[in-house]
């Protein structure tokens, strides 16, 4: 497994208004190369927002997020290419194409990021979804779909996972799997930060409950920045 | 180049596999000009003069009835998400996507322009015009209908936006395209509606690419 060199991700007094509504604000979090951070927090109160916001998909309305490796700082907002890069997100959609192949499917993506053939296989193994090599996306069913979901992040290495509910579907057996994908990425010098409603066991994990962050009054308050 | 020749490839193999989108493109292409001496005529002379018009008219409307799929399922399956994080800007998998669309849409509506040129009776000495015409002109079609794929995503009814948003601006397109051809039965120099075609491309080539990306973020916030 590679090693990542030793980074920092930061985030300060972010703010995220969805259409005129602030859904949290001064919002900070900090996570150091084998760090985890688990959001929790009731339906809409800001976690996939707050993801999507780290991934750079959405602009926060007030703040900075910084990300810290040599010495050298640099606001992930500006660009795109090179913060994009050094992630991986798995959002509410399992990007898998029905007339492609699962190995088709991951080799995809995991080619535009440098991944080879081998790396596939083994990503197939980390989710005992190796049977499923070639059989094409419209024959899977939901929590297959989110497990080659899952298998692509693993098959070409970047530092920072972003998991939106990744265990959306998932069974018990491969919740374990996950887990343990985790644990070893922190252990390779990764970080994790994944939203959840159900239990995934991320020791030493940093638990940030967005409700925390909510706008107290919502109503007479649409912030302007 | 490699990444770009992996996006490019993906969509062809999604095209070729789903295989309906090009085919229905072509059928398209061929009904609506058929329809034509049915409502002018068959007389030659009449068939001849608008030919030109009409085989540029329906390579315009086809060309547009795939549009609406270029950047949709992506975005609706999440693809659209990954492709903005990859580490491919955003400008070049446009480009990629483009390319992929107009090899799967506008190549074989050029294939099939001169069956149709023979159907509307259009003179000989416009074949070659009509050919070198349609292939400056539908990359442009492409790369102009990507902006307007863009902006339309999350819209419902988006079809009948995008085609409101990209027909006006195909107007320049089918004035020169149409001119070059009538140049050439006439007799006249068609460099200069050509030239004029090229340059729309290089132009397009230059800014469509940032205006669809631009687009394509805002979809995604």
């Amino acid at each position: 497994m590679t090693r990542f060199s030793d980074s920092q991700f930061q985030g300060q007094d972010l703010v995220c208004v969805r259409s005129e509504r602030t859904v949290f604000r001064h919002l900070n979090f900090d996570l150091k190369a084998g760090g985890a951070l688990t959001l929790i927090g009731p339906n809409g109160s800001g976690k996939s927002s707050l993801l999507r916001m780290m991934a750079g998909l959405l602009q926060p309305a007030n703040g900075t997020m910084n990300w810290f490796e040599d010495d050298t700082t640099e606001d992930t907002t500006e660009d795109m290419d090179v913060h994009g890069a050094r992630l991986h997100y798995v959002g509410h959609h399992d990007a898998v194409k029905p007339v492609l192949t699962v190995a088709e499917n991951i080799g995809f993506w995991a080619r535009l990021r440098d991944g080879g053939e081998d790396t596939i296989r083994d990503a197939l193994d980390v989710f005992d979804i190796k049977h499923l090599y070639d059989i094409p996306g419209r024959f899977l069913s939901a929590g297959q779909k989110r497990r080659v979901n899952l298998a692509r992040i693993i098959a070409a290495p970047a530092p920072l996972w972003l998991l939106d509910e990744p265990t959306t579907a998932l069974d018990k057996a491969t919740i374990k799997r996950l887990e343990a994908a985790i644990q070893d990425h922190r252990d390779a010098g990764g970080m994790v930060v994944l939203s959840t409603h159900a239990d995934v066991n991320t020791p030493g994990a940093e638990i940030l409950n967005l409700a925390d962050f909510a706008c107290k009054a919502p109503l007479d308050e649409h912030v302007m920045v | 180049m490699g990444n770009f020749i992996e996006l490019v490839s993906r969509d062809l193999s999604l095209a070729f596999r789903q295989g309906m989108d090009s085919l229905m493109v072509v059928a398209f292409f061929v009904i609506a000009v058929v329809l034509f001496p049915f409502g002018v005529g068959p007389e030659p002379g009449t068939l001849a003069k608008i030919a030109g018009g009409t085989i540029w008219v329906a390579a315009l409307l086809s060309s547009m009835l795939s549009l609406e799929r270029l950047f949709q399922t992506d975005y609706e399956d999440g693809s659209l998400e990954l492709l903005a994080l990859a580490p491919v800007p955003l400008e070049v998998t446009v480009i990629a996507k483009v390319v992929a669309h107009w090899l799967t849409t506008g190549l074989p509506l050029i294939l099939t322009a001169p069956l149709l040129a023979v159907l509307m009776q259009l003179p000989e000495d416009g074949f070659i015009v009509l050919i070198t015409a349609l292939l400056l002109g539908t990359p442009t079609l492409s790369l102009i209908g990507a902006v307007g794929a863009a902006l339309i995503l999350g819209s419902r009814r988006g079809g009948v936006l995008l085609s409101l948003l990209v027909l006006p601006l195909y107007i320049p397109i089918l004035i020169f395209g149409v001119s070059a051809v009538d140049a050439a039965i006439f007799d006249q120099s068609v460099r200069p509606h050509l030239v004029f075609l090229a340059a729309l491309l290089v132009g397009s080539l230059a800014l469509t690419p940032w205006a669809a990306a631009a687009g394509l973020r805002q979809a995604l916030e």
